[in-house]
């Protein structure tokens, strides 16, 4: 029959193949950076410490709104607390970071942070052991916040609490960890968090070698995310992924365990998370409490939302574009951001459903 | 004396499990003494029904007879209050849909219910009997047997054209033979079917009898939850009406038909 011969996927529209050929050449662009950092300062093509600061941040920034999007837009779990398990993750890299500043510190004691010296803390708490070494705090920085999504996706799918009630749920978790890094007794650093950090992997901080690897490292990271993000939606988990976005019930009677489904994504998703924080805070040299308030995490769905859901390219393009424009918008107004940001959230939900990525479609299909 | 004969009376009940039940014959589908009780109303009223292996049943009724919620009961979407329901010998009354669904129970809803953003092809590959956990839709390659099966069904629905086409620009018609199809794909030995010709031209009523009737066609049962007794008569089969949760009369078409208690709640209106 002429059936056997015909393709599973539609045709991908010509705007959306633009539009990944232009996100390839952006990649490689980014991959440019830290090298026309070395040129002297005055040549013409000189990019400033600045710039290869502020893009490796975003990278990072990208990741998460990776890990929202395939949560969000591909399986319809719309998390408004990805921010914890981005903290999470920085926090994980935090503590080695902490650990090997050994007795660089203030107070000069050979094993305890400054802040457990300060709080007359004998040793280090059973929690801390084994962060002085790298490969462990990366794990944990992947394992600690998959660990979280695991429990709370659980409890929340298996009760098929969906929708705006997971939403909650969500922002609800990311606010208690930030009351509770907020106290100074759970070891964490209080309110003042983790800072000062002097090397990472035998590499001093601040200086343009450590800022061009960890730049190199995070968009490794990103394509590796981005790749992984790919093969899933391009695979039949991708589309029983879309079928309970669309109609959760009906894929039940299906036969999909639809609670097994969300728990993979969510816990894939986090972790993917906690890797962009874990690739974010030794870039900025700080992790407090704040990477837990719930503004973070709803900014990161707007970056999604804007860029458009339910595409990968929206959620890099989302990602790069607020990000840009709160940086600028930051120098130049700091005071209206918020209002902006909310602004672009409104408009983006009334007339721009699909993002950005679908008035790319629509200008591609002539409509 | 009297005392004590009080005291026996009880003891002389015959124990609940041996008061009579319908004969279980060659039953693939058994519901005895089925009741659901919401807040106070009945939805099911100590309902009794048997399906055979291979059987086409139409099921009619009144609005509020309880249609629905029979076919919520057996596919696990809603709990009976009491009574017995029984895929061959497995109780559904533990078991949530999916596990139902794999056991090879498939339903059709009223409101057709496709993946709107998938191609009618995926739609029928997701339903497709494959394992249906996560890493194994991961690694899922779709080889030449499945295609084969696709194709067939794809042909046996009619839409072998319409395969690349999103399942939102279907028409309604179209949407209810690609359900129709998907539980085709999920090889069900029995097929719960709910209003599957509501809103369709005389044309499409006449394909979707047909379809159904070729789909029970002795390995599978299908049962049909449905207004239109035209549509019931072109079944051509047994019939089963139900009327306040309870079932009221069960036989050929023309039996109900002129069945006095079938007239005066059903047809007499």
């Amino acid at each position: 029959m002429s059936a056997t011969t015909l393709a599973a996927a539609p045709p991908v529209g010509r705007a959306r193949v633009t539009l990944r050929l232009v996100l390839a050449g952006a990649i490689l662009l980014l991959a440019l950076l830290p090298a026309l950092n070395r040129l002297p300062a005055d040549a013409a093509l000189h990019v400033s410490d600045f710039t290869i600061a502020v893009t490796g941040k975003w990278i990072t920034y990208a990741i998460l709104a990776l890990s929202i999007d395939l949560a969000w837009g591909y399986a319809g779990i719309l998390s408004l607390g990805h921010g914890a398990f981005f903290a999470l993750g920085g926090y994980a890299i935090g503590m080695h970071l902490m650990r090997l500043i050994g007795p660089r510190g203030v107070y000069g004691h050979p094993v305890l942070p400054d802040f457990m010296v300060f709080l007359g803390w004998p040793e280090l708490p059973w929690y801390w052991w084994g962060f002085g070494h790298f490969p462990f705090a990366l794990l944990m920085a992947l394992f600690v916040p998959g660990l979280l999504a695991l429990v709370v996706g659980w409890l929340a799918f298996r009760s098929r609490i969906t929708g705006v009630y997971l939403s909650i749920l969500t922002q609800a978790m990311t606010y208690a960890l930030m009351l509770a890094f907020f106290r100074n007794d759970m070891g964490f650093g209080g309110n003042n968090g983790f800072t000062d950090f002097k090397e990472l992997l035998g590499m001093p901080l601040n200086t343009a070698n450590a800022r061009a690897v960890l730049f190199y490292a995070s968009l490794a990271a990103l394509l590796g995310c981005l790749w992984l993000c790919a093969r899933i939606t391009a695979s039949k988990l991708g589309r029983v992924l879309v079928a309970i976005r669309d109609a959760e019930s009906r894929t039940r009677f299906l036969g999909y365990d639809v609670t097994q489904h969300k728990l993979f994504v969510f816990v894939l998703s986090a972790m993917m998370a906690g890797l962009a924080g874990a690739l974010y805070v030794p870039q900025v040299g700080i992790i407090n409490p704040g990477e837990f308030s719930p503004g973070n995490s709803i900014e990161a769905v707007v970056w999604v939302a804007v860029g458009g859901r339910g595409t990968l390219a929206g959620a890099l393009l989302g990602a790069f574009s607020v990000n840009a424009l709160k940086t600028w918008l930051t120098t130049v107004a700091p005071e209206y951001w918020l209002f902006v940001l909310g602004g672009i959230f409104v408009a983006v939900t009334l007339f721009l459903p699909r993002g950005l990525v679908g008035l790319l479609d629509r200008k591609g299909t002539g409509r | 004396m009297s005392e004590s004969a009080q005291a026996v009376l009880p003891m002389e009940r015959p124990p609940i499990l041996e008061r009579p039940r319908p004969p279980r014959g060659d039953a693939v589908l058994y519901l005895d003494g089925v009741s659901v009780v919401f807040d106070g109303f009945r939805a099911l009223n100590n309902l009794s029904l048997i399906v055979e292996g291979g059987e086409l049943r139409a099921v009619i009724g009144p609005n509020g007879a309880g249609k629905t919620t029979m076919m919520d009961v057996i596919t696990g979407k809603t709990r009976p209050t009491e009574g017995v329901v029984q895929f061959r010998d497995i109780d559904l009354t533990r078991l949530d849909e999916a596990a139902i669904a794999n056991l090879g129970i498939g339903r059709k809803f009223q409101k057709p219910t496709v993946f709107d953003a998938l191609t009618v092809f995926e739609n029928l590959e997701l339903a497709l009997k494959a394992p249906r956990n996560p890493w194994a839709c991961l690694r899922w390659i779709l080889d030449g047997e499945a295609r084969r099966r696709i194709a067939a069904t794809l042909d046996e629905i009619g839409l072998a054209a319409r395969a690349a086409d999103r399942a939102a620009i279907l028409s309604h018609g179209q949407r209810q033979w690609l359900e129709i199809g998907m539980l085709l794909m999920q090889d069900p030995e029995v097929l719960l079917v709910d209003e599957p010709v509501a809103g369709m031209t005389d044309q499409e009523t006449e394909h979707t009898a047909g379809l159904l009737r070729r789909i029970a066609d002795g390995r599978r049962s299908v049962v049909v939850v449905e207004h239109d007794l035209e549509f019931v008569r072109a079944l051509g089969c047994k019939v089963t009406v139900l009327c306040e949760g309870a079932m009221l009369s069960e036989g050929s078409i023309d039996h109900v038909q002129n069945d006095p208690r079938v007239v005066e709640v059903y047809l007499g209106r």
